[in-house]
């Protein structure tokens, strides 16, 4: 440190100050420099480098110059940014709601008393510990046209007659990603859910069993309100996350067919470094930035105020 | 804690009800949550006569399991390249998140110096930041800086949510410990370093672990970081390698695809189920906070 530079009385004197631990702010500034220097030269900088670079032309290998909002001005009448954005949006709302309806469901059943406990509950984190875009192949070869394994069973079951074309059709190939994303998503909500539901006190629900509750009542008016600030927490990660994807459509679809299944992500990515037009990527990048302020505020405000009903802190 | 909290009435639900309000649901759930998984795995294992014929062979089952897919990717493509890059970027990575995360953990929650609070909730919004909006410029960044495909663009990349998250992490852990014993050690003469080294540090040693696990996971598994400052086949991470390099043309071999996808998702499972239940503790102590 540079402690040791200094004449020897003073260095004592302030190794003693550090000692005793009243000198907190030197210190904490020397501890904050690793973990500060690489987030404000690697996330910070670059964060605003991206507002700036979605102002200006800059294509790969050239330097831009400002052009004001002219990127924003063409992207709202380029049409396929606007499938991109109803596909983005489209995506997020399904998806989000379905992994948290079903993480929800998981999460109540996993928390009865069941035999082997644990490797249940390690066989449901499997889908978010595998890495997204190698399960996304998997995906892809169960949507195979030819070969796909749901469409053979779904005709020895004699539902349907013809094999499906999961990622040919638009529609299709839609609600296809939108349930492979849902299947990525389910075991985040369910084991976080699961460490908030076993932090409720048993003795509410025999309280309130006593009184002649229901299961249903049970749930609604204590279960959930209890979760209110956990469900917050993770609905906010999963909606950042879902609206943000990138992997399992770049591994899946890459955006086709004719750019149905583009998200914004997929689409700055092919305008940005395919297409080389860093310029209108970054502005592209920049148009998530809106909503993604819109789901933590609306997080933060609307549903974090009631963290009091965990008993934490406001 | 172990004991889940509906358990004290669990013997108001009678066998049969259990088998149709708990069971059978979670038999289909996890057969869901399963399946793509043991489809990987027989596709990995199945020789092409059999992949692509389900009329004579069930297609749920292997009939002649064969290595072949797997002999080809380890030997045929540049897979080992691609395995050893993921596993130096993630290693050397992991440790350098860590390294800043403790640091920063300390200090916000136990030196607490002026304004560590705010930097706590700075640092919690920049977890928040997704890759998707960063690689843009951060790709400008890598290419003036010299980095673009060497490891350091990833290596220097990677703990931009690393950090956050493993500080976030830690955090919860340093605020589980009880003062006093900080306390005790500063009576007793020990210098801050001292504390945190050890007494400090030892106790956190759970906290490290699943911030050590989650880190290393989560760079395991990056994509688009990797995918845009990469360009060099013998540079590439697994899960572009095996999205860019194994396709060839309209040619999908799925059987090397599959055994790609299988090989690279072994290492962060097997990981795991050593270490599930420090995960879900760990997690357990973050959220309740």
């Amino acid at each position: 440190m540079a402690v040791q530079a200094h004449p020897t009385t003073r260095a004592a004197t302030l190794r003693r100050r550090l000692r005793l631990g009243d000198n907190r702010n030197l210190l904490g500034f020397i501890f904050m420099v690793p973990a500060g220097a690489i987030l404000l030269v690697f996330l910070t900088y670059p964060l605003g480098l991206g507002l700036w670079l979605g102002l200006t032309d800059t294509n790969i290998g050239g330097t831009g110059r400002f052009i004001g909002l002219a990127n924003f001005r063409s992207l709202f009448s380029d049409s396929v940014f606007g499938l991109a954005l109803f596909y983005t949006i489209l995506y997020t709302t399904v998806a989000s709601v379905i992994k948290f309806a079903l993480g929800l469901y998981l999460s109540l059943l996993l928390n009865h008393r069941l035999p082997f406990k644990s490797i249940i509950r390690a066989i449901v984190l499997l889908p978010f510990v595998v890495p997204t875009v190698l399960s996304a192949i998997a995906f892809w070869w169960i949507y195979d046209s030819q070969f796909s394994i749901i469409s053979w069973a779904l005709i020895k079951l004699g539902i349907i007659h013809h094999y499906i074309d999961f990622l040919g059709d638009p529609w299709n190939a839609r609600w296809s990603l939108i349930a492979a994303n849902i299947w990525r998503g389910i075991p985040f909500v369910a084991i976080t859910l699961l460490a908030g539901l076993q932090t409720i006190p048993p003795s509410l629900y025999e309280a309130a069993t006593l009184d002649g509750a229901t299961r249903w009542q049970n749930f609604r008016y204590i279960t959930f309100p209890m979760l209110t600030p956990i469900i917050a927490v993770v609905m906010t990660f999963s909606v950042l996350m879902t609206f943000t994807d990138f992997q399992l459509i770049y591994a899946i679809t890459k955006g086709g067919p004719v750019n149905a299944t583009h998200l914004m992500a997929t689409l700055s990515y092919q305008r940005a470094i395919t297409g080389g037009q860093l310029g209108e990527g970054a502005a592209i990048a920049d148009a998530m930035i809106p909503f993604l302020l819109a789901a933590i505020l609306f997080s933060y405000f609307g549903l974090q105020r009631r963290k009091w009903q965990a008993g934490g802190r406001d | 804690m172990a004991k889940a909290a509906p358990e004290g009435m669990e013997y108001l639900s009678s066998l049969p009800r259990r088998l149709v309000t708990l069971y059978l649901p979670l038999s289909i759930l996890i057969f869901v949550l399963l399946f793509p998984f043991y489809w990987m795995a027989t596709t990995t294992f199945k020789p092409d006569a059999e992949l692509y014929n389900y009329e004579k062979y069930n297609p749920f089952w292997v009939t002649h399991p064969t290595f072949d897919h797997i002999r080809k990717l380890l030997f045929e493509t540049s897979y080992p390249d691609w395995m050893l890059n993921t596993l130096i970027v993630s290693v050397t990575s992991t440790f350098l998140s860590l390294f800043c995360a403790v640091c920063a953990a300390y200090a916000i929650e136990r030196l607490r110096y002026s304004g560590s609070q705010y930097v706590g909730m700075a640092i919690f919004l920049a977890y928040l930041v997704p890759p998707s909006i960063l690689f843009i410029p951060l790709a400008t960044m890598v290419f003036k800086l010299g980095m673009f495909d060497s490891y350091w663009a990833l290596v220097l990349t990677y703990p931009t949510f690393l950090i956050p998250f493993c500080t976030w992490l830690l955090m919860g852990y340093f605020r589980s410990i009880p003062y006093e014993l900080e306390e005790c050690a500063l009576i007793d003469g020990a210098s801050r370093l001292q504390i945190l080294a050890k007494i400090t540090l030892p106790l956190a040693v759970p906290g490290l672990i699943s911030a050590g696990i989650f880190a290393f996971t989560l760079s395991w598994n990056e994509f688009i970081y990797a995918l845009t400052f990469i360009s060099s086949s013998e540079n590439k991470t697994i899960p572009v390698g095996a999205i860019t390099e194994l396709v060839e043309g309209d040619v999908y071999h799925w059987g090397s695809l599959m055994a790609a996808a299988l090989l690279g998702s072994l290492p962060v499972v097997i990981l795991y189920s050593f270490f599930v239940e420090y995960y879900v503790s760990s997690l357990t102590g973050a959220v309740k906070e």
